[in-house]
């Protein structure tokens, strides 16, 4: 398992802001990303959480090559695929595929499926000769659970759960062993939402896939994740195993992210303790000093201005070697607990009693 | 009661067909009360909404039977001009996206107090001050400032604190909110539940809650109604729906979530895709999809029989549905 096969560092992005028409000047920064590190392992998942803004999707098209890194280096395998260009580049593009959020728009609809699935081969036809295509396509179909004879259809004669296979179908064409799935099931329904789930559980062991699952819904991403970050205005704030994450997080961003998400269980309403933040992100273009995350953290002190806190295991977690002791950038990180742990089966029938009055 | 939906039929005629969005709803909400509906899309969530307050598209859309009681008077009875009063004044809606439904080009302020302008003729200075009140009510910081703001200068939750501003600018009786916080970040969506949820006790409203979102409806809602292919299919109070659920479709439903507090094998998916409403299927609609199904089922279509005094259920073994 600890053989590493993405290796992120010092990831940056920063989108120029401009002045002026004749003599362009610029003027600031919109800094999407500003300084991402991470490692994922052969054959694991990496979920990455994050709000809207904070540069979780900016991260994923850098892994794909569809942005270029301000700074920083993304190693496949031990080589930087962000320097590279033309042949290099394609060749190391075959090995990390990309699953789109949207399987709406990410689709051509002028394109039958088998067109669609089978477009990846036209530019690396050293994958499949011609005439073995149409055969490789339709197992694809069987493999994502289509039926092989949709084959000719277009896209709008699917639904979209149906559509979000045909987007993992060609993410897996040309046998990549890396995927990036950013939000690859937010745009669906609750009952079709699980089976996409699956079957992406399914195909990471049966093509022996590493997974970056970027996702703003925290239950998902835990259900999929070996390990998960945190990501706060381009920043990864918390990153480690999931039970390290959800059930000992340290950083008090994670703990109020936590504690917002609604739990499906109505008795759980009245003695959960809720941190609600205040206020809004701020803007990526004018980040706070020191620690990013001060504007909105009850527990900022005139450290956190001055000062930026490293992701790394806290001073206070150093010499522990329980679940508290992983990677979190807080100066003043405690461990606290925020998900209800589920209850002992003894406890239920008491409650049911309760509940009939 | 508040208001009480029965018997309500929708349909929308199509160059391909007629879509039967609605098919014999009834529910009902009492004032403080909060009603969740909850059902994925094409269920007929919105449709229902929509013609409670009038505000449905007709045509493609019909109302084809059925009456909307609010305060015992059946508003679709009424003419334009008596609907207008109502819609508004006695009953309001909060949409999901509330930048497509806040007008760019009016200040937020402008747009605040033209209800109170257009509904209780009150001058444009007064309106102007009665939108300032409304906007720190919603806790917006610095309201008398933000007041000439337009909507695009405001952020995703700010802007759907000022669609709840709008709701409750004439202190309606009845809030209908559609998705309010599909659209928000997960922290910003408690912060707008909190303020909706204290807002409706300080007023005594009526709420319905229209979402997907199983966790949210745990949170707010008093009872449930399950909508699936423009049907209600299992109605009950919260407590006891997420306790033990009397329909498969609600079973499903709740087993194919992801929890946070635990880290599941195979998440249970309920196969298949929810029917065309253009071709429901014979039968209960929820049939090709049901690992209970018996052949009763692909041709009897379930009445919502009583499970207890405050629940129904549409399905013909709600019993062993109940037992597990």
């Amino acid at each position: 398992m600890a053989e590493s096969i993405l290796e992120v560092t010092g990831l940056v992005k920063h989108y120029p802001l401009t002045q002026g028409i004749l003599f362009k000047k610029q003027v600031g920064a919109v800094k999407a990303v500003d300084g991402v590190d991470f490692t994922l392992n052969k054959g694991e998942t990496l979920g990455i959480v994050g709000e809207s803004g904070c540069g979780k999707s900016t991260v994923a098209k850098m892994l794909v090559n569809l942005e270029r890194p301000t700074e920083g280096s993304i190693k496949f395998k031990g080589e930087d695929i962000s320097r590279m260009s033309g042949r290099a580049l394609k060749a190391a593009r075959r090995n990390i595929q990309m699953v789109f959020q949207d399987p709406y728009t990410s689709l051509n609809p002028r394109m039958t499926v088998g067109d669609i699935i089978g477009e990846p081969y036209e530019i690396h036809p050293e994958v499949a000769p011609k005439g073995d295509r149409r055969k490789r396509v339709q197992d694809l179909l069987d493999v994502v659970g289509l039926n092989p004879e949709y084959i000719n259809r277009y896209p709008h004669q699917f639904s979209g759960g149906q559509r979000q296979r045909i987007g993992i179908a060609r993410g897996l064409a040309l046998r990549p062993e890396v995927i990036v799935a950013d939000e690859p099931v937010s745009a669906l329904d609750v009952s079709v939402q699980a089976q996409v789930i699956n079957l992406l559980d399914r195909l990471q062991d049966e093509f022996d896939l590493s997974y970056i699952f970027i996702a703003h819904d925290l239950s998902i991403v835990r259900h999929i994740s070996d390990r998960v970050g945190v990501m706060y205005l381009g920043r990864i704030v918390e990153i480690g195993k999931d039970e390290e994450i959800y059930d000992h997080p340290t950083h008090p961003y994670t703990q109020a992210l936590l504690s917002a998400v609604p739990v499906p269980d109505p008795d759980a309403r009245d003695h959960r303790e809720r941190i609600i933040l205040a206020g809004d992100v701020p803007s990526p273009t004018n980040i706070p000093s020191g620690c990013r995350f001060r504007t909105r953290c009850w527990k900022a002190q005139e450290r956190c201005s001055l000062e930026v806190p490293l992701l790394a295991v806290p001073a206070e977690f150093r010499l522990a070697s329980g679940p508290a002791a992983h990677d979190s950038a807080c100066h003043f990180a405690e461990e606290k607990q925020v998900v209800p742990q589920e209850e002992t089966p003894e406890a239920t029938p008491d409650d049911l009693d309760q509940g009939a009055e | 009661m508040l208001l009480e939906v029965r018997d309500l039929h929708v349909e929308f005629r199509t160059r391909d067909g007629v879509a039967k969005a609605v098919n014999g709803v009834n529910y009902s909400v009492d004032e403080g009360e909060t009603l969740a509906v909850l059902g994925e899309s094409g269920s007929g969530k919105s449709v229902t909404a929509q013609a409670v307050m009038g505000i449905l598209d007709t045509p493609p859309g019909k109302i084809t039977g059925g009456e909307i009681l609010f305060r015992g008077k059946d508003l679709l009875k009424f003419k334009e001009d008596e609907r207008r009063k109502v819609r508004g004044a006695e009953m309001a809606m909060i949409f999901q996206d509330a930048l497509s439904s806040l007008n760019p080009v009016l200040s937020v302020g402008d747009q605040l107090g033209e209800m109170f302008i257009v509904h209780r003729g009150m001058s444009r200075k007064d309106a102007r001050t009665k939108a300032v009140e409304l906007m720190d009510r919603v806790r917006i910081p610095g309201a008398a400032q933000r007041v000439r703001d337009y909507p695009h200068q405001f952020s995703g939750g700010m802007r759907q604190r000022i669609m709840i501003a709008m709701a409750l600018a004439l202190e309606p009786a009845l809030i209908i909110a559609d998705e309010p916080t599909t659209a928000l970040d997960v922290t910003v969506q408690a912060q707008v539940m909190d303020l909706l949820a204290e807002l409706q006790r300080e007023l005594h409203m009526g709420l319905i809650l229209i979402t997907h979102d199983l966790g949210v409806v745990a949170d707010v809602a008093d009872k449930i109604a399950v909508m699936y292919a423009g049907r209600i299919v299992e109605s009950a109070p919260v407590h006891d729906i997420y306790k033990a659920p009397a329909h498969p479709y609600t079973r499903g439903l709740l087993d194919s979530i992801p929890r946070l507090d635990q880290k599941g094998q195979e998440l249970y998916a309920i196969k298949g895709l929810p029917p065309n409403l253009m071709h429901i299927p014979p039968g209960c609609a929820f049939n090709p999809r049901c690992p209970m199904a018996q052949d009763v089922c692909r041709t009897d279509e379930p009445e919502l029989y009583e499970v207890d005094q405050h629940r129904g259920s549409a399905c013909h073994f709600w019993r062993e549905c109940l037992n597990g």
